[in-house]
């Protein structure tokens, strides 16, 4: 029993201690986007890496994704005599909830992973020791192009996710099952409001901080993971870490933006 | 200690440091002053390296004080530590060159985060530091398409670029052939004659390395034994110090005991 008390207590600090160097990890970072000099070069080059070089696998998800739901919408609806209103589940659904959260799933896969795996080799290999005893802070130069670019590329994946699903779904739904073209815009323009769009933006800009702070705080903390974060296996499983808490992440803000803007 | 009036510019006062159970510095007191070349000797796993990242404000002491230039690095904030280590210069030993830039922009790195010179200034100073290090030619290199010993000079132009006070060397020839090692200590020789920087080695090299230091300082049971200068080192009656200098230094110092030996062997 003791030693099962002393477990959960041990577990709880390491929680608490994991959780507020994160808090002060994300402030420093923060920090270091608002102080001066700013570079461009360095975040161009994230924006090319976290964004444009997603845009291909946002294109096949979102169109895919788009057309599912037409798919299941068209089944469903026409039950009820409703395939008019397919253009609005489709836009509704696209808008508000799957295309932040699919781009933003996606963008952890791709990029989420990359960066942990990057900042953790970093980390073993004291690059960043390196760095800060050249009098570089690492927030500002390794962390800063990261957040800026996380944070601007997310909502613009997202619009691409959003107009390409929206088109898959009017392939498969006009095309395909020859629902009626105006209908299916109609529809969709006259349900699709700005709460919508606003809450899809805030979700994506949200899910943009979470993924990158998440990736590169567990890079950046890597030889406090209790699991033991040396060697390759140790950036692997980190790695690992990162991608699962980044999703679960997603899924619970998700909820949670949700539940507050509706 | 021996008497020396230059001025204090390292100074380490019971300093203790534990990691969970295990007490790895436990008393540490060291002065490293102005101009000097002090080496840290010691066996494997007696805390050299956790020393010297006390010095260099990677990690904070449990109990004591780690004075650079008279700032506690153990108390002082980001941006004084920042400041402190405006005048550092470090050669890691691994080199923790960053892998994904080419040497020359390894090497220039400094220079754009933390002045504002123009690329021709960059350019001009980072070609002279390459010449320096016999380096030509492997400006676009990787660090991974480079030998051990030319990361090495890679790491100490990279270290000197903006002619820092003091620099730290962790095991500056770990891994290196003989020709290398000697190759690594001639340029240390010549950059300090030219920069006039206060070094600290950390290294195994013994004796080779006595021949390079002002002082030695013996870390073993979590302290530092003695600082002496090299000479008075060899000669030290500090158990501790006699134990490492029998050990690394070979049989001369150990006739007495061998025949001790010989003797125990008979009487069995």
């Amino acid at each position: 029993m003791l030693k099962f008390m002393e477990r959960v207590g041990d577990d709880c600090l390491y929680f608490l201690e994991q959780a507020g160097r994160m808090g002060i990890f994300l402030f420093n970072c923060l920090l270091g986007i608002l102080r001066p000099p700013y570079k461009l070069g360095p975040t161009i080059r994230q924006l090319h890496f976290i964004g444009a070089r997603s845009i291909f696998v946002i294109l096949f998800t979102g169109a895919f994704t788009g057309m599912v739901l037409a798919l299941q919408g068209y089944y469903a609806l026409r039950k009820v005599g409703s395939e008019g209103f397919l253009g609005s589940a489709v836009g509704l659904s696209l808008i508000r909830e799957l295309g932040p959260v699919l781009t933003a799933l996606m963008v952890v896969g791709r990029a989420g992973s990359a960066i942990c795996a990057e900042i953790g080799i970093m980390r073993n290999s004291e690059q960043i020791d390196a760095l800060e005893c050249m009098a570089i802070d690492p927030h500002k130069y390794l962390m800063a192009p990261k957040f800026i670019a996380g944070i601007l590329s997310l909502p613009l994946l997202t619009f691409i996710f959003d107009v390409i699903g929206i088109f898959g779904g009017y392939v498969v739904g006009v095309g395909l099952f020859g629902v009626n073209e105006g209908a299916y815009f109609q529809g969709m323009y006259s349900s699709v409001d700005w709460p919508d769009i606003h809450m899809g933006i805030v979700k994506s800009l949200a899910f943009g901080l979470l993924i990158i702070w998440i990736a590169a705080a567990k890079g950046y903390f890597l030889h406090f993971e209790r699991s033991g974060g040396f060697g390759a296996e140790g950036v692997s499983r980190t790695t690992t870490n990162a991608v699962v808490l980044s999703s679960v992440t997603i899924l619970v803000w998700n909820y949670l933006i949700t539940a507050i803007l509706l | 200690m021996v008497e020396d009036n230059r001025k204090a510019i390292i100074e380490l006062i019971d300093l203790e440091k534990s990691f969970k159970q295990q007490k790895v510095l436990d008393g540490v007191n060291l002065t490293i002053r102005e101009g000097t070349t002090m080496v840290i000797v010691g066996a494997s796993g007696q805390g050299k390296s956790v020393l010297l990242k006390h010095m260099l404000g990677l990690l904070k002491p449990d109990r004591g004080r780690v004075l650079v230039f008279g700032r506690d690095l153990s108390t002082i904030g980001g941006k004084e530590l920042k400041e402190v280590r405006q005048e550092y210069g470090v050669l890691f030993q691994n080199v923790a060159l960053f892998d994904s830039m080419t040497v020359y922009d390894n090497v220039a790195l400094p220079l754009r985060e933390r002045t504002k010179s123009s690329e021709a200034e960059i350019r001009s100073r980072v070609e002279e530091k390459l010449a320096l290090m016999d380096l030509q030619g492997t400006e676009d290199k990787f660090p991974a398409q480079l030998s051990g010993g030319m990361k090495k000079r890679v790491g100490l132009a990279r270290a000197l670029m903006l002619n820092p006070k003091i620099v730290f060397f962790d095991e500056p020839t770990t891994g290196l052939d003989v020709s290398r090692s000697n190759e690594i200590y001639r340029l240390f020789y010549k950059t300090q004659a030219q920069l006039k920087y206060t070094a600290v080695i950390v290294s195994h090299d013994v004796p080779k390395i006595f021949k390079l230091a002002d002082y030695v300082a013996l870390v073993a049971g979590g302290k530092v034994q003695e600082c002496l200068t090299p000479e008075d080192f060899q000669l030290s009656q500090n158990p501790a110090i006699k134990a490492f200098v029998k050990e690394t230094m070979g049989p001369i110092y150990s006739s007495e005991e061998e025949e001790m030996g010989f003797y125990e062997t008979d009487q069995r």
